[in-house]
């Protein structure tokens, strides 16, 4: 969790350097969610989330210098300098993006779920989204489809309070987002604090569980709070401060801290070194992708067809 | 060689690739217990059960989706669109999410996904049914677009489409599926980007696809019989990746060239083909392009409008007598009479 808020901190000032370009929606304040939930996952279960994807890339493990080199357009990125802030893909970690178009990716799960399925394999799915997304369309046919087929994904909303500047009740007739998926697909939905890690992973736990099981699909909503704007360009007139400081007040990191020296099993200078451990890390990593090449203008035609034809390129040079 | 309906070949271009490989399998309307709406998959629930000829919910962008993520872990998903019209209704899943996931994972994920069904005006459908997206889809970086003419190409470019790591828009007729053609048994593939010249010809080439391109080669017919005229009919087969070539050797050939088309003319195919030829045979063209296609309003109902607004064989008579002087030339000798 400390990893995630010290990358996004980095974030932020690369953004304000200009290193990073386009949309960058950070994630500090939800770290709970990515961490314990995934903390629950297999290395072979698929993870696919929207486009605040930075804190399930770190908490997935994807290697911290391709997450700065992809933000900074670097062609040792882990999309190669393709997909930016809200597109990282890794193949190798099962991490199928970063998809920025809201709920455009819900569908996506509900297809790995059915790959799944249809080869009998050992693998849930794990989709993220936001409370903004469960008023798209997609949203709802997807989870049809994942209720009528009882394909093996846990759908976790991530449910800030906030669709970019729109407050949940002004957006959804039913506020209580848990129960939004039973009744009407037939997917059972879970409310947990999702400012509380261990508590995060011992319901992805007992969800994913329950995929395995070939019971079906389960729904998460995780109650959270982002403490940046919607994006870097937010200048969060829709909020207070004051509302800002009160969620501060239940810090998934302090809680966690707090929580580990009670058990004593680690007092405060433990925990500095821990955080200037990952503070290096951080800078380390953004060393390494501030140094690294951009890509070339050969890339720039690369990865556009898996099997390329020979008139594009012909086409393309006239 | 087997006669075989459009459809039929279809269905065993589909049937032969899911026997091949365990990965492939149809997921559309009704393409199961109601057998197909136009009977394409007729029988298949049989043959290959409930998970590989898949019954959805009318949830076009919902399953177009899921099959999209079902390529994206190494499934070669066939969806069928009751028609292309729809398709529209999942445009976001087919335009953004099929073609771009390759390039912005920097080449890690792959989407060998077929989207497959009727496209072009049919039987007094309306302006909503009656979509040609022929250009709506070429346009798209990353997609490839298939027309097949013939029951011999509706198999043989399907079976490229399963096998291809690419997404593909497979367009197919509604008016087309009864037809009927010579179609090679077992292993027949064509390969994308390679035209068929469908009809050789001195006088003028005719660029033309699938509904279109019957219409042409009927135009075609009609142009030697009656005015002399041999037309050239050449056609593309895959809109994307386009066999240019072929298409201009013909023009520095015949020095005309007429496109036919069932979609709109702003922006449509027959615009970038213009433009193309324009740009490779300025100097072998006595005339520039003429484009045939719908006429630019929304599809009409009624019979007798819907009748002007598709191109049909007169307009395509027309407008090669335009392309190649017919008129003047006649004028002239009607002068100098």
């Amino acid at each position: 969790m400390s990893l995630i808020r010290q990358f996004e901190v980095k974030c932020a000032q690369s953004y304000q350097q200009q290193k990073i370009g386009g949309f960058c929606h950070l994630y500090a304040g939800q770290e709970a969610v990515a961490v314990g939930s995934l903390a629950a996952t297999q290395p072979q279960d698929y993870v696919i989330t929207a486009y605040r994807d930075h804190g399930h890339a770190i908490a997935r493990g994807m290697p911290l210098a391709t997450l700065f080199a992809e933000l900074y357009g670097k062609r040792t990125g882990c999309s190669r300098g393709k997909g930016g802030s809200m597109h990282f893909f890794d193949k190798n970690k099962n991490f199928f993006g970063g998809h920025a178009i809201v709920a455009s990716h819900i569908p996506l799960a509900a297809g790995l779920g059915w790959a799944i399925k249809s080869r009998k394999e050992d693998r849930v799915v794990l989709c993220y989204f936001g409370d903004g997304a469960m008023n798209q369309g997609a949203f709802h046919e997807a989870m049809n489809l994942a209720g009528l087929h009882k394909l093996p994904c846990v759908f976790i909303v991530e449910n800030n309070g906030y669709g970019m500047g729109t407050q949940v009740q002004r957006a959804s007739a039913v506020t209580d987002l848990k129960r939004r998926t039973g009744d009407a697909y037939g997917i059972p939905g879970k409310q947990v604090d999702g400012m509380d890690c261990l508590a995060m992973y011992h319901i992805t736990q007992d969800a994913i569980a329950y995929c395995r099981s070939g019971s079906g699909s389960i729904f998460l909503e995780a109650k959270t709070y982002r403490y940046r704007g919607h994006s870097m360009s937010d200048p969060q007139k829709y909020r207070t401060k004051e509302e800002v400081a009160h969620y501060q007040e239940h810090d998934p990191i302090g809680r966690l801290e707090k929580l580990l020296k009670e058990k004593k099993l680690l007092d405060t200078a433990k925990i500095d070194a821990i955080h200037a451990e990952i503070h290096e890390l951080v800078e380390a990593a953004h060393k390494e992708a501030d140094a690294a090449p951009f890509p070339s203008k050969e890339d720039l035609w690369k990865d556009v067809y898996a099997q390329p034809f020979a008139s594009y390129s012909e086409y393309v040079n006239n | 060689m087997p006669i075989l309906q459009f459809r039929e070949a279809l269905r065993q271009a589909m049937c032969e690739e899911m026997d091949r490989d365990s990965d492939v399998f149809l997921m559309g309307e009704e393409v199961a217990q109601y057998d197909g709406a136009y009977k394409v998959s007729q029988g298949m629930l049989a043959r290959y059960g409930p998970m590989r000829v898949v019954d959805t919910p009318i949830s076009e962008c919902g399953f177009a989706g899921l099959g999209i993520g079902a390529a994206m872990a190494g499934m070669r998903p066939i969806v069928e669109f009751m028609t292309f019209s729809f398709s529209l209704v999942a445009f976001d899943q087919v335009a953004n999410n099929a073609p771009k996931m390759l390039y912005m994972s920097g080449g890690q994920f792959k989407v060998p996904i077929v989207f497959r069904g009727i496209s072009g005006p049919g039987q007094q459908l309306a302006a909503t049914h009656s979509w040609s997206v022929d250009a709506l889809y070429t346009h798209i970086p990353g997609l490839k677009v298939a027309v097949p003419t013939t029951p011999a190409e509706a198999k043989g470019l399907l079976k490229t489409a399963i096998r291809d790591d690419d997404p593909v828009i497979f367009l197919e007729n509604e008016s087309m599926y009864a037809n009927k053609g010579e179609v090679p048994d077992g292993e027949f593939l064509l390969p994308f980007g390679q035209a068929d010249i469908k009809r050789p010809g001195t006088d003028c080439t005719l660029v033309a696809w699938g509904q279109g391109c019957l219409t042409a080669l009927a135009a075609a017919e009609l142009l030697e019989r009656e005015h002399g005229i041999h037309a050239e009919v050449v056609d593309p087969r895959t809109l994307r990746p386009l066999d240019l070539p072929t298409i201009v050797k013909s023009v520095k050939k015949t020095g005309y060239c007429v496109t036919v088309e069932t979609g709109y003319p702003t922006c449509g195919v027959g615009a970038e083909l213009a433009a193309l030829i324009h740009e490779h045979c300025f100097d072998d063209l006595d005339n520039h392009v003429v484009r045939v296609a719908s006429l630019d309003v929304p599809m009409p109902y009624s019979k007798p409008l819907l009748q002007q607004v598709v191109p049909n064989v007169r307009r395509v008579v027309d407008a090669v007598k335009k392309a190649t002087y017919f008129w003047s030339r006649r004028d002239k000798i009607v002068r100098r009479c």
